[in-house]
């Protein structure tokens, strides 16, 4: 019975803590059809997610093959943490481990972007701003208080975070301000960022690119298909009134 | 034509084949409407082989459910595809039996002689929602694990025997292992028994014969061979004229299947690509869609001295007054081209209230929508109840002889 009442009550009170994190998302213009995109978004991944985060379920191979890239190149040079290239993208790190050093355990990408959404993902990169209150001194707008370090200040630096006092009392986020530049100018890390995520949207479901091509064939076969499915109705049906 | 001989001598597959198909005479008028039963055949049929071929490569194990899932979606050849029709053919399935029901709803195709199959199809429906309800556990996401939790718990709320129900449920004090490996298993065994339930229900439609859109029965006007006047062979008329319906109701579940699997995350919700975590409740917890009309009425009605038993009730009343609506329905007339200004508006209401509830069951609840939630209850209910009272004053019109 108690049980029961817990599980309503988290209907009842659902989204309450919602308001402060529902920040406003940017786009980040998924674009499964550029592979030069998808195949830098690769290398940003491997480079910077790919040591704390798994993606468990995807084989190097694979992605390889998909992005059009030779499976000797992603051996030479995107290869860190495995050394056959039928491997999957797992990662040496131990979860146990990794929840003494964040708190948490870096959760597997795989298909991180279908649960949380590209969107929310390409705005959740560009939004670490220093806040000294926190232990790591970092904070996030679009997940506060998260457990990630911001591993890519090198590329996009340090910003600040400025807050306005909204009509409800509230603090909302106003805008950012670079206050120590990385290597990337604005223009280049939104652009990086935008290649990490079509990269990471592609790894969410990777057949996806093959199925909506299958599914154009098949529906234009269907199409054909019906046309003559009614000319035999026609056909048979024409003596009965 | 020996050979045939040979196996009718032995097993009546002649007999059969004019009995159900060449020689079932169906009326001639069957509209739009009329396609839904072979469609939900159809889904029926996809349900199950891509279910044994998902079952090929899943395994039913806390630790490797959510990864075998996705070991089917990458490396398991063709199995995204098994996949996306086994899951967008479970909301197509719901979307067809829904449309089915509507039909049956609209023509009084469970007035006499039709009660018995109608209370079978009502059970199709019961052993449906069982059976989706437990296979949408088996991907181990975060929604599966909560909302099982959520839907085991409301047999918790029975007084008295409650709590030993939902152990029992479970085979556990909470969803885990063990409920995932008797899900798995209840999901494999029911389909079958569907089966057998549908058979059971087109034996009752071939006893009694179909309803159409007119609701007069062709029996009642045969010519001199015993043939109805008003009917035609099932095959090939309507056995041509099904196959168009099966290609122009594929291509409408392709464009989903292809192009929108997630639909929008109303087909598979986005919190079903995190694992199960027993320890982190969701902010959000919603059933899949088909489920969320009744959903919102478990929520309309508030709980009584802590209980929220009450709310289960209605759910589960909700349910079954579709059972009674043959015994209900006092009208004269069965088919809502004769029936009167009243009962029409009010099959258009309680549709307009079903969808209403079914938002409202995907939205968190707020005070406001509670209250829409409680006047929609009202409503459904009231569609039931009173309907043998506005089902009898209603001003029906004559019903011709024939089809028209």
């Amino acid at each position: 019975m108690k049980k029961l009442i817990i599980a309503l009550m988290l209907f009842a009170t659902p989204m309450l803590s919602m308001g402060a994190s529902k920040a406003h998302l940017d786009s980040a213009g998924v674009d499964l059809g550029d592979k030069e995109s998808l195949q830098r978004g690769f290398k940003y991944f491997v480079n910077y997610c790919l040591s704390c985060h798994s993606a468990k379920y995807q084989r190097f191979e694979r992605t390889a093959n998909d992005l059009g890239l030779t499976l000797e190149d992603v051996k030479q040079n995107l290869m860190f943490t495995a050394d056959k290239i039928g491997s999957t993208m797992d990662i040496a790190l131990d979860a146990q481990e990794a929840n003494g050093y964040f708190g948490v355990t870096p959760p597997d990408l795989s298909v991180i972007t279908r649960a949380r959404g590209s969107d929310w993902v390409y705005t959740y990169l560009r939004s670490f701003y220093l806040d000294d209150s926190k232990p790591m001194g970092i904070n996030n707008v679009v997940f506060p208080d998260v457990g990630m370090p911001h591993v890519l200040w090198e590329l996009q630096g340090w910003q600040e975070a400025r807050f306005k006092k909204g009509e409800d009392g509230r603090m909302h986020f106003e805008k950012f301000e670079l206050v120590k530049a990385g290597s990337m100018s604005t223009e280049e890390f939104d652009g990086a960022m935008h290649d990490l995520v079509n990269f990471m949207t592609y790894l969410g479901d990777p057949s996806q690119m093959e199925r909506k091509a299958l599914g154009v064939k098949v529906i234009i076969f269907l199409l054909i298909l019906f046309v003559l499915s009614y000319l035999l109705k026609k056909e048979y049906w024409k003596d009965i009134h | 034509m020996s050979f045939i001989n040979w196996v009718d001598e032995r097993f009546p597959a002649t007999k059969v084949w004019n009995e159900h198909l060449a020689e079932y005479y169906a009326p001639k008028n069957f509209n739009f409407w009329y396609f839904f039963g072979s469609l939900a055949i159809l889904m029926l049929v996809n349900q199950i082989l891509t279910g044994v071929w998902l079952a090929m490569s899943y395994k039913p194990d806390a630790d490797l459910a959510f990864g075998s899932v996705e070991y089917i979606m990458r490396d398991v050849e063709w199995g995204w595809l098994i996949r996306y029709m086994h899951s967008t053919g479970a909301s197509f399935f719901f979307i067809v039996i829904y449309l089915h029901m509507f039909r049956g709803m609209m023509y009084g195709s469970y007035k006499g002689p039709r009660e018995l199959l109608w209370i079978i199809g009502m059970i199709i429906y019961v052993a449906m929602m069982a059976t989706a309800f437990m296979g949408y556990l088996l991907p181990w996401g975060q929604m599966s694990f909560w909302g099982a939790q959520v839907i085991v718990n409301l047999f918790s709320a029975v007084p008295f025997v409650g709590e030993e129900l939902g152990i029992f449920i479970r085979g556990d004090f909470v969803i885990s292992d063990a409920t995932l490996n008797r899900f798995f298993s209840l999901h494999f065994l029911l389909p079958f028994v569907l089966v057998g339930l549908v058979f059971v229900h087109i034996v009752a439609l071939h006893k009694v014969g179909s309803n159409n859109p007119d609701g007069i029965e062709i029996k009642k006007n045969k010519d001199e061979n015993g043939i109805p006047r008003d009917g035609i062979p099932f095959h090939p008329y309507y056995s041509v004229k099904d196959i168009m319906g099966v290609v122009g109701f594929l291509i409408i579940f392709s464009l989903a299947l292809f192009f929108a699997p997630e639909m929008g995350g109303y087909f598979i919700e986005h919190p079903n690509f995190e694992p199960a975590n027993p320890l982190k409740t969701p902010e959000h917890i919603a059933p899949v869609w088909y489920f969320t009309p009744y959903y919102a009425i478990l929520r309309a009605i508030p709980s009584v001295m802590g209980s929220a038993f009450p709310g289960v009730v209605a759910m589960g009343a909700a349910i079954v007054c579709f059972f009674f609506l043959p015994w209900l329905d006092k009208s004269p007339v069965k088919s809502m081209r004769y029936k009167g200004p009243i009962q029409k508006a009010a099959l258009g209401i309680f549709c307009v209230v079903f969808c209403v509830l079914g938002v409202l069951g995907v939205m968190p609840s707020t005070p406001g929508l509670t209250l829409l939630a409680q006047v929609c209850t009202f409503i459904y209910f009231a569609y039931f109840l009173l309907m043998p009272w506005y089902s009898k004053i209603d001003k029906t019109k004559p019903v011709p002889e024939r089809l028209t």
